[in-house]
């Protein structure tokens, strides 16, 4: 509860912060860092432009890890995603798809099933913060896409994820 | 040649660990030798197939290549050089020098022919004889077909052989369906393609535009249910092996449906459906009528299989807090968890004999393809590696296929056979990378 109010107060600060920049609108922007380009000092578009979708990889973060089979938010990615929610409030034109992934170490349906709840935990973290659900739209890829590709803890803790991936426009 | 029927048979259900205590005294020349579970192959001979039309000898040799590929394949059979032949036939007709193939050794003989007809029609006979008994085990057979279905001929011809000296179904002349696998472990590109069950005359059925996953046959081997991306979102498709169509099947609203299988009537399609995150079993007709939910709890339930009779479905799922195997009604309701070793059980298939259920299961950092009976009894593992999953029976139900993926950024896919003693594990030869095989009913 606390952490709510910590967040409110965050959230009308940044919001203001970014009304003042111009808003970018590509089609869709990769997800796991794809496209990063030279950041130039507040180019609208780039890093360092609060209401640009490198700004929210970068600087807001874009994707919360779980443990081992779980899909509980622990602190550190309610944080993230307080982040998250002030700034797709404060960016009304975006939508969202939330990619869950799981490591190598499980069968593939599970694995599928397993993602989906990752991504929907974020989802509802979203929600719950004030973001209309019709903006976000989970999938799963299971153990489809390992952003690590060693078979060791260090890679399966960077997979075992939900990326938040920013696309333009209303979903339809 | 009773004797060597029965013995053979004795063989066969020894090498499948069912009846220890039934190898019964055996003197003579079939002596089965079991050491340590490992069984001596039974010899056999196949001298070239005869041509008996001009220009047919090229096919002869290699459909002979094929039938002794098939057999020795198995691991049942052993095949006795060419070079150690003292009889050779030069005619299907004339008759067989038993005692020069009894000096080899060979207890079994097969001796065949091929002759070429006008537009590429293509005749293979065959004789099989038990050559210590002296005599033709089974009448001769004949197939008849195109020049360019050679391997399919032969095929059958080892599939005879095969069942007749085994007691068991034939299975050589299948296909299997697959996820063909290129590119790196992180942006691995993927397409479904078909083949023989020995892995030749691949071809491809979808482009790598996007992740597709876990193909799965319909019962008559013309339809595949399969799982794509291809709108973004997971989503099955049902696709026409002929014609290569697919379209996409309609499922109640949720985030993502996958793990589709056909039910034994070919008529339903049961598979996972994802709402809220929750992922449910549930059934429905292929045209998307009558969806139904079968399972209706908080934890994953997923990895439906039909019992071959239709009226069972044994899935996975974790409300025990870990991944464990039930059976349910295949209209629903209470289930009965089977599985209760140490570890997590996944991906069941339910034999197309009905007697066995084969999974993965996970148990201490290794993964393994294993079989139970319906009760869970009888657990037996099969395999075991870094990442061993995905089985699919062949049609038969006595051979497993499943992936293999090593480990590291290297990793790789491969295909990989067993069959359910546990002996003769292979590698199925496939071009690229091949993940989730799907092995088909046995062709008309």
């Amino acid at each position: 509860m606390t952490l709510a109010l910590r967040t409110a107060g965050r959230a009308a600060l940044f919001g203001t912060m970014i009304a003042l920049a111009a808003c970018s609108s590509p089609s869709r922007f990769g997800a796991d860092g794809a496209g990063f380009g030279g950041a130039g000092a507040m180019q609208p578009g780039s890093a360092s432009d609060p209401a640009s979708p490198l700004y929210f990889q970068q600087t807001v973060g874009d994707r919360v890890l779980f443990a081992v089979d779980q899909s509980t938010l622990d602190t550190q990615s309610r944080l993230v995603l307080d982040g998250q929610a002030n700034w797709l409030a404060a960016n009304p034109d975006y939508t969202a798809v939330i990619e869950g992934h799981a490591d190598e170490q499980g069968t593939r349906e599970y694995n599928l099933a397993l993602g989906a709840r990752r991504a929907n935990a974020v989802q509802e973290y979203l929600v719950a913060r004030g973001i209309d659900a019709n903006r976000l739209r989970v999938v799963s890829y299971g153990k489809e896409r390992p952003l690590e590709l060693c078979s060791d803890e260090a890679c399966y803790a960077k997979n075992r994820r939900a990326v938040t991936v920013l696309a333009a426009g209303l979903s339809g | 040649m009773q004797r060597l029927l029965s013995l053979l048979c004795c063989l066969a259900l020894l090498a499948l660990g069912a009846v220890p205590g039934q190898a019964q005294q055996q003197s003579g020349p079939l002596r089965i030798e079991i050491t340590e579970g490992v069984i001596e192959p039974l010899p056999f001979a196949l001298p070239s197939f005869v041509a008996e039309t001009a220009g047919a000898q090229d096919l002869a040799d290699q459909i002979s290549r094929v039938v002794a590929a098939d057999l020795v394949g198995t691991g049942l059979f052993r095949e006795i050089p060419q070079t150690a032949f003292i009889s050779s036939l030069t005619s299907f007709a004339s008759p067989v020098q038993f005692a020069d193939w009894r000096a080899i050794n060979a207890q079994a003989l097969i001796a065949g022919a091929v002759a070429l007809g006008s537009g590429g029609r293509l005749t293979v006979k065959f004789r099989l004889y038990d050559v210590f008994a002296g005599q033709e085990m089974g009448d001769g057979l004949q197939f008849d077909g195109t020049q360019e279905g050679w391997r399919r001929m032969a095929h059958k011809v080892a599939d005879v052989v095969y069942s007749r000296i085994t007691g068991e179904g034939p299975y050589f002349d299948s296909r299997v369906v697959f996820v063909a696998e290129t590119g790196t472990k992180g942006e691995r590109k993927k397409r479904l393609a078909i083949m023989d069950y020995d892995g030749f005359g691949a071809s491809y059925l979808t482009d790598s535009a996007t992740i597709v996953l876990a193909p799965r046959f319909s019962p008559t081997g013309d339809r595949v249910l399969y799982t794509s991306y291809e709108t973004g979102f997971p989503r099955i498709y049902l696709l026409d092996v002929a014609n290569v169509g697919r379209r996409e099947l309609p499922i109640p609203a949720g985030e993502m449906a996958f793990s589709p299988r056909f039910s034994p009537d070919a008529r339903t399609v049961v598979f996972s459906l994802t709402q809220g995150g929750n992922t449910d079993i549930w059934r429905m007709d292929l045209n998307g009528a009558n969806p139904q939910r079968l399972t209706n709890a908080p934890s994953i339930e997923t990895a439906p299989s039909f019992s071959p009779d239709g009226s069972q479905i044994v899935f996975e799922s974790d409300r025990s807090g870990t991944q464990q195997l039930y059976i349910m009604p295949a209209t629903g309701g209470e289930a009965r968890r089977i599985s209760f070793g140490q570890g997590r059980y996944g991906s069941p298939v339910w034999s197309p004999r009905g007697d066995l259920i084969a999974f993965t299961k996970q148990s201490k950092g290794r993964f393994h393809i294993g079989v139970m009976r319906l009760d869970g009894s009888e657990e037996r593992l099969l395999t075991a590696s870094f990442l061993d999953e995905s089985p699919s029976w062949a049609p038969n139900g006595r051979v497993i296929m499943f992936t293999r993926e090593t480990q590291g950024a290297g990793g790789m896919a491969s295909l990989y056979s067993v069959d359910i003693s546990g002996r003769n594990l292979k590698r199925v030869r496939t071009e690229t990378g091949a993940s989730d095989p799907a092995w088909s009913p046995l062709l008309p």
